[in-house]
């Protein structure tokens, strides 16, 4: 079917001359970019202000302290892009924990408590999917709501005290798969099976689409009701997953597990490039953004800098980032 | 007030070139021109909203600088949008009365004679309104006379009027008549904006035209005809648009039986043959769109039967009736169409996720292939199919929107307004395309309100009016009166 | 205003009769929950929270929100009893000035970024409810400030009042709502915040300085979280860099969204907001005596937050689709 296209120059035919942006450009002027340098910066500054910083085993022992916020950080990057927030992982990780760690206290075999734990966290997940799509609460507050919940029910679950885990159990940061710790490879997996997701199929695409305009999506066909019910789902169930693996690390439970965890995964969402309003992030953003958290910690850790100090670096980090990913892209959307 | 020279720029595009304009106190003047044409730039400026980037303003003689709407205000300037601004969650009282000038933020604010002053401006405009009450809730109509009484306490030597009788019923319409000229009458002078060249002729005293970001002329408005000004609008005479003959029309695609959706619409039943064009025309509110709506699954109907094809079907989401071979472009593609930091490609394949990935995982080779097909079909301009979308000009937006939808190859296509805010020359390659579909032996509902789109292009013409359909005209028979008629509110028809 | 009234006044009259049959049915359980002392340890409970709600409602009214109340009480805390450790002769009142004052600071702080940095508020205060709390633990060498360091004359205040044993502290929280409310009512600044929140992009062009009532809207929520801190040292007698203000947030939002303001911003009320805390501070009277453990506090705020939440929908779902029938 083709057109005749002898038509006059219409005033908007002439509009259309838009500046275009140099292909190097779009591919050098990003988020992730950022991220990438001030990685480079971290890991300079870091080998200056100590020998042992650039011992590639010792970096690596230090992921594993934030290896379950990564992974969940990397799912969180879904939701945001989504155009939903999830404030409620940490909690999750601290509930599911408990429930898996007083259910192997109690006898039941290990697998039984591990498919409670999961259970645990997926029924979490879908809690806060009912309020966010069925009741359409804003899920900034429900989370909110529900960050609250969960460790508070985790507290009565667990009151002050610690739950121990299984010896045999324990210690899952110390295997090592070809020298490298599984945690980490467990990050690097979902890594890149995310990132697979979210740049190569339709799933993905869709979540970029709803992520951008919710209506636009449900006019064109997409399911985006159940897409956000899965993701929640699935944040979900990987909250429980990383609760499980810090069981394993820590040797017990206690229930302010993963205390401030929703900070550090908003973090690294937000230093990876993700856009909080959604539509935009990407999966390497938030995995460069995970490994600079280390560097940065590792960083302040060698450096003797006090915890309160490390606090305080990780809130200004936090701005910094947002002020640089909101710059960027108003600089490049017209 | 006069302006001389005034010229506005956005980025490397100039929407206003040297405009001169004179407008004499106690007149009603209307702007006229094709949507972009620069009317809307042009009144934002003499209100504050835009600095030009040339020229200069002057009122009784004295240069002004209206650098932003607070002093535009205080200059005695007010602007009437299309849609109405307001607060919602505030009374409509304060609604009137905030953004005086004068008071610092601590100042008491003073109940009872911003209610009082409130009131009497509801007198003088003729309605009830309850002053207390939130404006949330008001009806399009109310909210304009709420914003005409807000003109009228910043006592406002200039009214500017965009577009103001959209959205309104000729009751409405001529009771903002009324205003418009005691108004004038007090000495006020009032821009007319409208594209409504029969009301121009009612009430303004001169018209100024605009076209492609220049003032063309301004005539005394009983020196030109009709005619005349669409001519100088759009700088050629309009052909009266005919469509290709020769379409034969087959069975019946699309079936409505009693559609109800209480709030929205009422016994919606009509039926769309294959090769049909069936045009559904009424005012602003009149309940098409959510027709349009329930039948594509975004706000399912109550009560009430759709068959495609013959077949009854339950319709609770798009993906539904998309499977059945319908296809819908929204009236809003801002707001309901496109991805706008997206791609130009991911928008056009946007509703066929399986063909460009069958097995779930995209392949760029067949997305490439279909899209640059797409642009090729439908002349789309564009500077590279990775381009954001949002940096598309309307029409080609458009344009990417009705690609998204004919990737689908669909059976039954539901357009409403698909030429709004796209200017002739696009408009015309629309017809021609939608003149095609027909032909290919698709049903077409179009739903528009523009008289003389429905007029030219459509086999039957539907009207609505408040929820209800109130008319069904064939071709031959309809005249642009007969949709009016029918679309007026029964209970309301003007003696 | 009667119409207007009307509407609102539906949601605080529910709030009211969610307390009564609350106390009631506690009271029927547990006679001596009706006993006057336990009004005094529910009004105690409230008078930080109060405080600290005023000032997120306007927060929230303005469609933002600061989640690091919590920690500008905290370090406004620490610096005003750092001051009187260091200058003990230093007359006790002036306290309040260098509370109130170090939290207005800590709210431009907020403002700026979300102002002219065009920030989304809920992140900038994440991150400053890190940063804040960090601050505190540095400049405290992560040590508390203990009993004696805290003038007897402040901590008074929460024993000793003017009129029928009412101690001043819950006196001074009434009168921040007080005041609130005419700012609310009476101002032009209350409502110009009403105004941007219930149409943010009509605001400018109806001459209200958005920029400038935001930064005001921040400065309060800060000014206000300094004056709850030196009422948390009046109250607790210490202060502790880790414990002070933590949670508070929580708890104050809880309030707050109970009381019916709306996140989407533009709507909520001062009376509505105090009967929240008022409820949350019922409940909170009330678990220590049902045998309830501390520990289960925060399941309570949480669900109590998600309930006010679903009740806030119904309600206006119920008055949307009323609203809709009557057009046709």
């Amino acid at each position: 079917m083709r057109l005749n296209e002898a038509h006059l120059q219409t005033r908007e035919q002439k509009l259309e001359t838009t500046l275009l942006r140099p292909n190097w450009h779009i591919l050098l002027v990003r988020p992730e970019s950022m991220t990438f340098v001030m990685l480079i910066v971290g890991i300079v500054v870091g080998s200056l202000l100590s020998p042992y910083f650039l011992d590639v085993k010792y970096i690596l022992r230090s992921f594993t302290l934030t290896a379950e916020f990564s992974i969940a950080a990397l799912v969180l990057t879904l939701v945001i892009i989504a155009g939903e927030i999830d404030l409620s992982p940490a909690s999750n990780m601290a509930l599911s924990a408990c429930l898996f760690a007083y259910a192997q206290a109690a006898g039941v075999p290990m697998p039984i408590a591990i498919f409670i734990g999961l259970a645990a966290g997926l029924a979490m997940g879908a809690f806060n999917a009912v309020m966010v799509i069925r009741f359409q609460l804003p899920s900034i507050i429900v989370t909110i709501g529900t960050l609250i919940l969960f460790r508070g029910l985790a507290q009565v679950i667990a009151g002050d005290k610690s739950i121990r885990v299984v010896d045999w159990f324990i210690g899952i940061n110390n295997h090592l798969i070809m020298g490298v710790p599984l945690p980490v490879i467990i990050f690097l997996i979902a890594s890149i099976v995310l990132g697979l997701v979210l740049n190569m199929t339709t799933y993905g695409r869709q979540i970029y689409q709803i992520g951008t305009n919710e209506t636009a999506a449900r006019h064109s066909g997409i399911k985006s009701k159940q897409i956000k019910f899965g993701l929640f789902l699935l944040i979900g169930v990987v909250s429980a997953i990383c609760g499980i693996m810090t069981a394993s690390r820590l040797g017990s439970v206690r229930y302010d597990l993963g205390l401030g965890g929703e900070l550090q995964m908003v973090l690294m969402a937000m230093l990876g490039g993700t856009y909080i309003f959604g539509g935009r992030g990407t999966i390497l953003g938030t995995f460069l953004a995970a490994w600079l958290l280390v560097v940065v910690s590792t960083g302040m850790t060698v450096a003797n800098l006090l915890p309160a100090i490390q606090l305080t670096v990780l809130g200004v980090l936090l701005i910094v980032a947002i002020i640089a990913t909101n710059f960027i892209y108003s600089r490049t959307q017209r | 007030m006069s302006a001389r020279g005034i010229s506005k720029k956005f980025g490397v595009v100039e929407v206003l070139t040297d405009v001169d304009l004179d407008l004499k106190k106690g007149e009603i003047h209307a702007l006229v021109g094709e949507n972009g044409a620069g009317k809307s730039t042009f009144a934002k400026i003499l209100a504050g909203v835009y600095r030009p980037t040339r020229g200069m303003l002057e009122m009784s003689g004295a240069q002004v600088d209206v650098s932003s709407p607070i002093i535009a205000n205080n200059l005695g300037i007010a602007l009437i949008h299309q849609e109405p601004i307001s607060f919602p969650d505030l009374s409509v009282a304060e609604n009137i009365v905030m953004g005086r000038k004068g008071g610092g933020l601590m100042t008491r604010v003073p109940w009872s004679g911003m209610l009082g002053e409130a009131r009497s401006y509801m007198e003088l405009l003729g309605m009830s309104i309850d002053v207390t009450r939130p404006m949330r809730g008001l009806s399009i109509a109310d909210q304009q006379m709420v914003e005409i009484a807000r003109a009228l306490a910043s006592d406002s030597q200039l009214i500017i009027m965009d577009e103001p009788t959209a959205p309104l019923t000729p009751r409405e319409v001529e009771t903002l008549f009324i205003i418009v000229n005691r108004l004038r009458d007090e000495g006020r002078t009032i821009i007319f904006i409208s594209h409504r060249l029969e009301e121009v002729r009612i009430l303004c005293s001169r018209v100024t035209i605009f076209r492609d970001g220049n003032k063309i002329s301004t005539h005394h408005i009983n020196d030109v005809s009709n005619s005349d000004i669409i001519r100088l609008m759009i700088g050629r005479q309009l052909q009266k648009y005919m469509r290709k003959k020769g379409t034969t029309i087959g069975d019946v695609a699309l079936e409505v039986e009693r559609l109800t959706l209480p709030g929205a619409f009422k016994d919606i039943s009509f039926k769309v043959r294959k090769g049909e064009i069936v045009g559904l025309g009424g005012l602003v509110g009149a309940g098409r769109s959510d027709v349009a709506c329930a039948l594509f699954g975004v706000a399912p109907a109550q009560t009430g039967t759709i068959s495609i094809n013959g077949k009854k079907v339950n319709i609770s989401q798009p993906s539904d009736v998309i499977k059945l071979g319908l296809a819908f472009v929204p009236e809003d593609r801002a707001v309901a169409g496109i991805f706008g930091t997206l791609p130009v490609m991911y928008n056009i394949t946007a509703a066929i996720p399986s063909k460009i990935a069958p097995r779930g995982i995209i392949r760029r080779m067949i997305e490439t292939a279909l899209s640059k097909k797409s642009v090729a079909d439908l002349s789309i301009r564009l500077a590279s199919l990775n381009q954001p979308i949002v940096e598309l000009s309307g029409g080609n937006q458009q344009k990417v929107i009705l690609a998204r939808w004919l990737q689908t190859d669909p059976q039954v296509l539901i357009l409403d307004e698909p030429t709004r805010g796209i200017d002739i020359g696009v408009k015309e390659e629309f017809y021609d395309m939608i003149g095609m579909l027909a032909a290919d032996g698709r049903a077409i509902l179009l739903i528009s309100s523009e008289l003389p789109e429905l007029l030219s292009l459509c086999d039957r013409i539907l009207v609505m009016s408040e929820g209800q359909l109130t008319a069904e005209i064939s071709r031959a028979d309809a005249t642009q009166e007969k949709i009016m008629q029918a679309a007026v509110p029964r209970s309301r028809v003007a003696a | 205003m009667k119409n207007l009234r009307n509407i609102l006044l539906r949601r605080e009259a529910g709030i009211f009769v969610m307390i009564v049959l609350f106390c009631i049915a506690v009271g029927i359980e547990r006679p001596q929950f009706w006993t006057l002392n336990s009004l005094r340890i529910i009004l105690l409970l409230v008078p930080l929270i109060m405080i600290g709600a005023m000032g997120q409602m306007l927060v929230l009214v303005a469609r933002h929100v600061d989640l690091s109340i919590g920690s500008m009480l905290g370090f406004s805390a620490m610096v005003t009893g750092l001051m009187f450790r260091h200058y003990p002769e230093i007359w006790w009142p002036v306290g309040f000035i260098v509370a109130i004052g170090t939290g207005t600071l800590l709210g431009l702080f907020n403002g700026v970024l979300v102002t002219f940095f065009r920030l989304p508020s809920i992140i900038v205060t994440l991150g400053t409810l890190n940063l804040y709390r960090g601050l505190t633990y540095i400049i405290s060498d992560a040590r508390q400030i203990n009993r004696q360091y805290i003038p007897s004359d402040l901590k008074a205040m929460s024993q000793t009042s003017p009129v029928f044993g009412i101690p001043w502290i819950i006196i001074m929280s009434f009168m921040v709502a007080l005041l609130t409310y005419y700012i609310v009512m009476h101002t032009q600044l209350g409502r110009q915040i009403f105004a941007i929140g219930s149409n943010p992009i009509a605001a400018p062009l109806r001459g209200i300085n958005v920029t400038q009532v935001t930064l005001i809207v921040f400065a309060l929520a800060g000014a206000l979280s300094g004056l709850a801190g030196i009422m948390y040292a009046s109250r607790w007698g210490f202060v502790n860099p880790s414990n002070t203000g933590a949670g508070f947030e929580f708890q104050v939002i809880a309030a707050v969204v109970i009381g019916g303001v709306s996140i989407n911003g533009g709507v909520g009320s001062v009376l509505g907001t105090v009967l929240g805390v008022l409820l949350l501070g019922c409940v909170s009277a009330a678990l220590p005596l049902l045998g309830i453990p501390g520990t289960t506090q925060n399941a309570i705020y949480g669900s109590v937050i998600l309930i006010a939440l679903l009740i806030d929908r119904t309600v206006r779902q119920k008055g949307l689709a009323s609203l809709a029938r009557s057009k046709t």
